[in-house]
């Protein structure tokens, strides 16, 4: 690891100033940045600790449904939004390890999008609102491909409001070695359609499975997703499954979900 | 009820008083008066040539205090493959130099060309990149699959090696004929191609070296992450820097795991010697975890094509093997041994085969030295021929259970002189594999596997019956076998003035819990509590000699040493008695704790003899010495041989192709059991690896010889999640017949026998599930794997 100079605002406005500054980047729970530092992959001059803000702690009901700030940590979702959005709270309890859950943070993931990270699925298939110092940010509008997103130079997440279904579930299945999601997708019904959101598995990142989301939304049953087809091209391979047992896992899992959704 | 102590208790593990508390000493956990760091210059491509490296600038940044390259050790010796094999024609293997920093070439990434001393980590890194920065190395084809490094001559891993074979062995050449036509003449032959795969040892400890020079004395020290002190002393004293033994103290202190990986000698710890002695002042280097991936010596990596003649009713008649070994980009110290007397021998099982031979061609490859790893070689010997003989019984549609009935020897016919060059000493195979079944409920197997397809899974159940050999060894017969080394063992009991006992031993407990296990033999054999017994190791200024632990060889030799001793002690003591007792010598009889003069109540506690030998006012020193301290050196008359049956059920999802262990069952022959728990522990571990191997880990070279599986985020390691509750038996006890505590040895059994039975369950569940395509699968049964065979 290099050297660095390191900040803990206790505002928004002042994490902002921070953030403004040459070479400066946000830390919030470490779980990503601080191992890519120590390998000596990224080094920033100055890290701006987020997790010392007030309003960007805790899960709470307010307006547009469920609101997490953004350095609230996995494990305080598994516990506070189990009451209010239970699917989100399984997803946030099985990431990583206890360690990295009460470490690790929602805003720091969502920020990150690892292609096999579980939130950005649960923020799409939400259709979730990103709100930054700057301004709120659609989920159709955020994810941009691996690790890239609508974030601009000096813009933070500083919480995430999830719209709460009426039924959904997440269904991850393991990558071997990191146990990130190989493929995990997320399902969610709400009253005028049901959206499926899948990640681990494609090209570019986290995305919407239309066509399941159709013929869920027209018949929310884990037997209309048996004649559906994936199309591998668009899928991810690598050491630990190829694109067509990735497509063969989107489908699969989404059934999974569809009747774990009940 | 139980015993609470001694001999047979399942007593807790004492250093775990420490481990558990944090109050372990590991190597990384000395700080040292001026102590500096070492930070080692790897090379990023698997094959090069070293142009130049040019020092200048790392030399003169912030803290740098020294540079070495390979052209400063290039005088010095090389690290030695510990055994010489010789090929079939009769040609000696060969042998490239291992220096101590790649000169000339890199020869896989993470070969250390350079090593820069700092006075901080910190500074070392900057520097290193510098250093790294500012060398030229002109990358070469790498040369990673084995069988493209035999087939192309051109590409060579060491330029003096034309076709990147180091030996090419037969055992027993002399019975290739033979078995060729017992082959031939069988009415039916099996053939498995068969990969087992590459894995990194993955200690929980990284491996760390610190050295220390005196100028005052000329003395050099060296704290090591070490399975072998001794045997590190002689390296670095008799072949690699010259420093002569008496000169060198070499200790491991507590050590995190080592799993075979910390068996070697390594170059990192000849640097930091000569290092220290340069600077005079402590050099120390602790591996990082990326640095563990691609240095420490990985294990397997055999690709076997394997036959098995046999009747139409299962009865083996004949195995042929031919094997394509990697040993990577040079021999590490046990590295020729492994892939040939720990698994050509055991090619016969334990079973009784009239014929079988055994072909390994060891390769050079780009990629890092490949090593003993817990098992050693007979994992892969037992992978291959339970896997083999699965196929069997599914071909000629016979049951696994009684095929293996039908060819495990008799326990009338030991001593059994095995094809493959081995005596099994005693053995009851049937038992073993009776009381497994019986564990396994095999009878109610049909149940479980409905009641898992109403779950939606396929169930399946795999057996293995396997044997090893270990107690490593008797040091006539590896001599023979072109071993280097004896393979004695050795310790010293010393009882102190007020009767407690410090024993020192030569096997060194890495997680083992030789310091509990080895205390309760001694007090039990002197009639003390475990608690006056200490157990000194690791420590070459301390302990007399040894050749450490690995092989499950720590009770079974170096045990018996100290039981030995422990004997000298109990005679030396009846001298004592006698004299004190006015009796005859051979009138004094010793029990729990008393020597006595038989047939009297005349008697002296065992802390009345030690103490009068320390203080002995009135002893007649022509014949009676003071103090009350003996060494034994022991070199076992021949291996143990383990054995045991071993049951595994696992659920197989269709959609994800996801494997689940469910249940696995062992039943082992470890001879004498001293402490049933940590016994246990050691199958349980075993089995967890071997549970690893077989669904999780692999290591991925790419085609450049870059390491794919380099970290946790690609390297799969098992997890609590992944391993049942182990249902583990050892009641089927048949002492060994050559050593005084009757013990066989259990610390790799786990390893060696459970990865076929997880992948005869596997194929099982996947044929009742009506994939009767698939016949094997190569480990590991990943999930994509998996679903891909199905899908197939
Ligand atoms: C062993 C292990 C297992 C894991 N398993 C999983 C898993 O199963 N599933 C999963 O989804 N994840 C997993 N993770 C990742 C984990 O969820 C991390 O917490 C997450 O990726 C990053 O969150 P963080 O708070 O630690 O962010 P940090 O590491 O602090 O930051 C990550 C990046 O985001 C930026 N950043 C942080 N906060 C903000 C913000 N508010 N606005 C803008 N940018 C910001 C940082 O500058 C940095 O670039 C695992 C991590 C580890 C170490």
């Amino acid at each position: 690891m290099h050297n660095f100079d390191f900040a803990k605002p206790t505002t928004i406005a002042d994490a902002a100033k921070a953030l403004a500054a040459d070479g400066a980047q946000a830390l919030s729970g470490g779980q990503t940045l601080i191992p890519t530092m120590k390998q000596r992959l990224a080094a920033p001059g100055v890290l701006v600790s987020l997790t010392g803000i007030a309003e960007m702690q805790g899960v709470c009901i307010g307006d547009g449904g469920l609101h997490i700030g953004a350095a609230t940590p996995h494990a305080v979702v598994a516990k506070e939004a189990k009451a209010h959005y239970p699917a989100l709270a399984d997803l946030a309890g099985g990431i990583g390890d206890p360690a990295v859950r009460s470490r690790g943070t929602i805003g720091g993931s969502v920020a990150n999008n690892d292609p096999a990270a579980c939130y950005p699925s649960a923020v799409l298939a939400s259709g979730a609102t990103v709100v930054t110092n700057k301004r709120k940010i659609a989920a159709d509008d955020y994810f941009q491909g691996l690790f890239t997103t609508a974030l601009e130079e000096g813009e933070f997440i500083t919480e995430v409001v999830f719209p709460i279904p009426q039924r959904a579930a997440y269904v991850k299945f393991n990558q071997p070695a990191s146990r990130f999601a190989l493929t995990g997708v997320f399902v969610a019904k709400f009253a005028d359609g049901v959206r499926v959101a899948v990640t681990g598995a494609g090209n570019d990142g986290v995305f919407r499975w239309t066509e399941a989301e159709a013929a869920l939304s027209a018949n929310f049953s884990a037997a209309v997703i048996s004649g559906l087809t994936v199309d591998p091209s668009g899928m991810n391979t690598d050491l630990h499954g190829s694109a067509a047992y990735r497509a063969n896992l989107v489908k699969v899992l989404t059934g999974r979900a569809v009747t774990a959704a009940g | 009820m139980p015993k609470d102590h001694g001999i047979g208790a399942s007593t807790k593990r004492r250093e775990d008083v420490r481990f558990l508390t944090g109050r372990g000493v590991y190597t990384d956990d000395m700080a040292l008066h001026g102590q500096t760091a070492a930070v080692f210059v790897r090379s990023n491509v698997a094959h090069g040539r070293i142009k130049s490296i040019n020092t200048a600038k790392a030399a003169a940044m912030p803290g740098v205090l020294a540079i070495f390259t390979g052209e400063d050790f290039k005088d010095v010796g090389g690290n030695p493959a510990g055994w010489l094999i010789n090929s079939r024609d009769g040609t000696p293997m060969r042998e490239p130099k291992r220096p101590v920093l790649a000169h000339g070439k890199v020869r896989h990434v993470g070969d250390a060309y350079a090593a820069v001393i700092a006075e901080t980590v910190a500074q070392a890194k900057d520097a290193a990149e510098q250093l790294a920065e500012d060398s030229v190395i002109e990358e070469l084809p790498a040369i990673v699959d084995m069988k493209q490094a035999v087939a192309d001559p051109s590409n060579r891993v060491h330029d003096e090696i034309p076709d990147n074979l180091c030996f090419d062995w037969g055992w027993i050449e002399d019975n290739r004929a033979a078995v060729d036509a017992a082959m031939k003449a069988a009415p039916h032959v099996v053939t498995l191609n068969l990969v087992n795969n590459r894995l990194v040892p993955n200690a929980m400890e990284p491996r760390a070296s610190i050295g220390e020079y005196n100028p005052g004395t000329g003395d050099y020290k060296l704290t090591t992450t070490s399975q072998n002190p001794h045997l590190t002393r002689l390296l670095v004293s008799a072949f690699v820097l010259g420093i002569p033994e008496n000169k060198l103290t070499v200790v491991a202190p507590d050590v995190g795991g080592g799993f075979g990986s910390k068996i070697y000698h390594y170059g990192e710890e000849a640097l930091v010697l000569a290092a220290a002695k340069k600077l005079g002042r402590p050099v120390r280097w602790t591996a990082e975890r990326s640095e563990s991936f691609l240095t420490d010596a990985h294990g397997r990596d055999h690709v076997t094509k394997i036959e098995l003649g046999c009747t139409k009713d299962g009865e083996i008649l004949a195995i042929r093997t031919e094997t394509l070994a990697n040993v990577g980009a040079y021999l590490s110290n046990f590295s020729t041994a492994t892939p040939t007397f720990l698994h050509g021998t055991l090619m016969s099982g334990p079973y009784k085969v009239p014929h079988v031979y055994v072909n390994v061609k060891t390769v050079f490859t780009n990629t890092a030295p490949v090593d003993a790893y817990r098992g050693a070689g007979r994992p892969e010997a037992t992978y291959s021929l339970e896997r083999v003989i699965d196929k069997m019984c599914r071909e000629l549609g016979l049951d696994p259970f009684e095929v293996r009935r039908k060819n495990l020897l008799t326990p009338d016919q030991f001593p059994y002189q095995s094809p493959v060059g081995l005596l099994y000493d005693t053995g009851n195979y049937q038992a073993t594999l009776d009381k497994a079944v019986q564990m396994a409920d095999v009878v109610g197997f049909e149940k479980r596997a409905a009641e898992s397809k109403a779950r939606g899974k396929l169930r399946g159940m795999g057996l293995s019956t396997w044997i090893e050999a270990c107690g490593i060894a008797p040091s006539n017969l590896v001599g023979i076998l072109g071993s280097r080394v004896g393979l004695y063992d050795a310790a010293t009991v010393r009882v102190n003035a007020t009767g407690n006992i410090s024993v020192m031993v030569g096997a060194h407990s890495h997680g083992q819990g030789h310091e509990t296990v080895f205390a309760q033999i001694v007090a039990e054999k002197l009639g003390i509590p475990d608690s006056s017994v200490e157990i000194v190791h690791g420590d070459t200024s301390k302990i007399p000699f040894g050749m450490g632990s690995y092989g499950s060889r720590s009770l079974a030799v170096c045990g018996t040493a100290m039981t030995k001793a422990v004997d000298k002690i109990i005679a030396k003591g009846k001298k004592i008695a006698a004299h004190m007792l006015e009796a005859a010598e051979g009138d004094i009889s010793f029990e729990d704790g008393k020597f006595q003069v038989a047939g009297t109540d005349k008697a002296k506690t065992f802390g009345e003899i030690a103490f009068s030998a320390y203080v002995p006012h009135n002893y007649p020193l022509e014949t009676l010495e003071p103090g009350l301290e003996e060494t034994a050196f022991y070199d076992p008359a021949n291996f143990t041989y383990p054995a045991g049956a071993y049951i595994c059920e696992v659920e197989v999802d269709e959609g994800t192709g996801k494997v689940d262990v469910v249940a696995f069952h062992c039943a082992d022959d470890f001879g004498n059991v001293m402490n049933p728990m940590i016994v246990e522990g050691q199958v349980h571990g075993g089995v967890g690896q071997g549970i690893g191997q077989a669904l999780c880990e692999f290591t991925a070279y790419d085609e450049t010889g870059q390491l794919l599986t380099g970290s946790y985020m690609d390297y799969p390691m098992p997890r609590a999640e992944d391993v049942p509750f182990y249902n583990v038996d050892y009641s089927c006890q048949t002492p060994c017949t050559h050593n005084p505590l009757g013990v066989k040895g259990c610390g790799e059994a786990g390893a060696i026998g459970s990865p076929p039975a997880v992948i005869n369950a596997v194929i099982d569940a996947l044929q009742r599930g009506g994939h009767t395509h698939v016949t094997h699968i190569d480990m590991p049964v990943s999930p994509s794997r998996v679903w891909s065979a199905i899908n197939g």
